[in-house]
């Protein structure tokens, strides 16, 4: 890559709840960092630059929230950069902050990115009126199950994959402290059963709302060299975006999406993902998604998607395990949703994901997206130095 | 000096609603558009590199780069590429659930607009689909896409999954 080796030496989180009524906003972020910094073993004062992430400031109609968070996350008189790169900004925050270590800017980063569902209306905020078109699209899920629709279609998949999705990743939350939902006696039944909110889309495919927050400490490989604990090192990382409308788009697998995992396994020197890299987190807020990102992440060939997840590969003990953490589909405070996907990745080749823990993961990807299946984020850390 | 212990629990949620008011530019292109739906007419743009046709014009093709802008009136008909049925409540939705969802592309237009099918039961709503727009009465028309109140089912015959999957 030409550039300075960047390692991953502080991770943490907090307990992801509906409500996390215990603490404000400031208290949210710094519970993530004050983890992350005592996984490092560093302090406030040994970080150089903060770079903090969160989605549209309409979520909990606080403009701007970075600047009085500065302040609970000890930036004073520090650099502080704010991302915004709505549903995968907690990766593309991830790799802003990676950047100033690769380029050399600074040398011990603190990446943290939030949302506090529960001080906000997010279905609200992504139903706006405006002119140009009916005001129809009830959220999130309004917008992607007839995306959803469009994969089961095109791919022919049975109707029952993404109830299989949805009772996997909540198994794998199981095992998950952290975890937001941890559905006690899961099963096919019970999503089959629950209610439908966006057809295709039932209530237990999709994910739910949540107040929480990821931090990550970053550093130079020569600070790395004193960390406490083994590092994960970046292999490669990578942002794309691309209109969320034009003639021809391929909203089911999207262009920017291809070319962005293109370019992380070329970073990586993975020529396939599927054999090469030992997990997955993936970004997958309802359960059909699952799929769908095998294909545009090239872990399947276009339609096939389906038949790697129906084959049990993609649970914890499978080939190809995705989402051991339990992914959005079980903890989704929408800002932190992709840094906890960067964070879970590089806790697997850390050996720190405990219950979750993949035997042996040497290379994991974090992926996020965001938008209209339009921004997309994603890393590949490694358990070796690259 | 110091304040006796205070026992109750802390304040935790306070409701502070938040508005927001939009006064939009159109600019030229949009305009365009708009003027044409108080006329009852839908009036897209065309790439001069690419030909596609765009709803509304575009000042810059997203694909290559030059005004797609050529003025082209588009049929109020077409087919349905995609859709979902909402089930879920919510305090902005238009009609009490269920209702129906779409993507419509338009017959002349390369990219699909997002509208509501009423007038079928939700079930009975499919990929394929053939509809037509329903617009408001003439004094109620307006340089906006509520315009359309919404589209209804034409009766033709579904078109084949080819017509609609490089629209999907």
């Amino acid at each position: 890559m030409g550039a300075n080796r960047c390692a991953i030496v502080g991770i943490g989180q907090t307990h992801h709840k509906a409500k996390r009524q215990d603490v404000s906003i400031a208290g949210l972020v710094r519970e993530a960092a004050a983890r992350a910094l005592a996984d490092a073993e560093l302090t406030w004062k040994d970080i150089d630059a903060v770079v903090i992430g969160k989605a549209p400031d309409m979520f909990e109609g606080v403009m701007m929230p970075e600047l009085y968070l500065a302040d609970a996350l000890g930036a004073v008189g520090k650099p502080m950069l704010r991302v915004h790169t709505a549903g995968s900004v907690g990766g593309s925050t991830a790799i802003a902050a990676a950047h100033l270590v690769m380029g050399g800017v600074h040398q011990r980063v603190l990446t943290v990115a939030f949302e506090k569902q529960s001080e906000s209306d997010a279905m609200w905020a992504l139903s706006p009126k405006i002119p140009f078109q009916p005001q129809l699209t009830a959220g999130a899920g309004g917008y992607f199950a007839p995306l959803v629709r469009a994969y089961i279609r095109r791919s022919g998949a049975p109707d029952d994959v993404g109830l299989q999705v949805a009772v996997k990743d909540r198994l794998h939350a199981l095992k998950n402290p952290y975890a937001h939902l941890r559905i006690k006696g899961i099963d096919r039944a019970m999503v089959a059963d629950s209610p439908m909110l966006w057809d295709p889309i039932r209530y237990l495919e999709t994910c739910p709302s949540s107040d929480g927050a990821c931090a990550m400490v970053m550093t130079s490989e020569a600070i790395a060299a004193a960390a406490p604990r083994p590092p994960a090192w970046v292999h490669g990382l990578s942002t794309r975006s691309e209109p969320v409308v034009f003639a021809g788009r391929d909203q089911v697998n999207p262009q920017a999406g291809r070319d962005c995992a293109r370019d992380v396994y070329t970073q990586a020197g993975i020529s396939d993902p599927r054999r090469d890299l030992a997990c997955a987190e993936l970004y997958v807020p309802f359960s059909w998604f699952e799929p769908m990102w095998l294909e545009n992440l090239g872990f399947a060939a276009p339609g096939e998607g389906w038949k790697l997840t129906a084959s049990g590969a993609t649970a914890l003990g499978g080939a190809l395990p995705i989402n051991p953490s339990g992914g959005v589909l079980s903890s989704n405070p929408i800002g932190a949703s992709g840094m906890l996907r960067f964070a879970e990745a590089a806790m697997q080749v850390r050996d720190q994901a405990g219950e979750h823990q993949v035997d042996g993961a040497r290379r994991a990807l974090g992926h996020a997206y965001g938008g209209g299946s339009q921004f997309f984020a994603m890393w590949i850390v490694g358990r070796d130095r690259p | 000096m110091s304040a006796p212990p205070d026992e109750r629990p802390p304040v935790t949620v306070l409701q502070a609603p938040v508005r927001l008011d939009y006064t939009v530019t159109a600019g030229h292109h949009l305009s365009t558009y708009l003027r044409a739906l108080a006329d009852r007419k839908i009036v897209g743009g065309r790439c001069p590199e690419c030909h596609k046709v765009y709803l509304p014009a575009r000042g810059a093709c997203p694909t290559c780069g030059v005004p797609a802008d050529a003025p082209v009136e588009v049929a109020d008909q077409g087919t349905v590429t995609t859709f979902c049925v909402i089930r879920i409540p919510f305090d902005a939705a238009p009609f009490p659930p269920p209702y129906v969802a779409v993507a419509i592309l338009l017959d002349g237009a390369d990219m699909p607009i997002f509208h509501l099918v009423r007038g079928i039961e939700p079930d009975a709503a499919r990929m394929g689909m053939r509809v037509r727009a329903v617009w408001v009465p003439d004094d109620q028309l307006g340089p906006t896409l509520a315009s359309i109140r919404w589209f209804e089912a034409t009766g033709e015959p579904d078109a084949p999954f080819e017509a609609i999957a490089s629209h999907l």
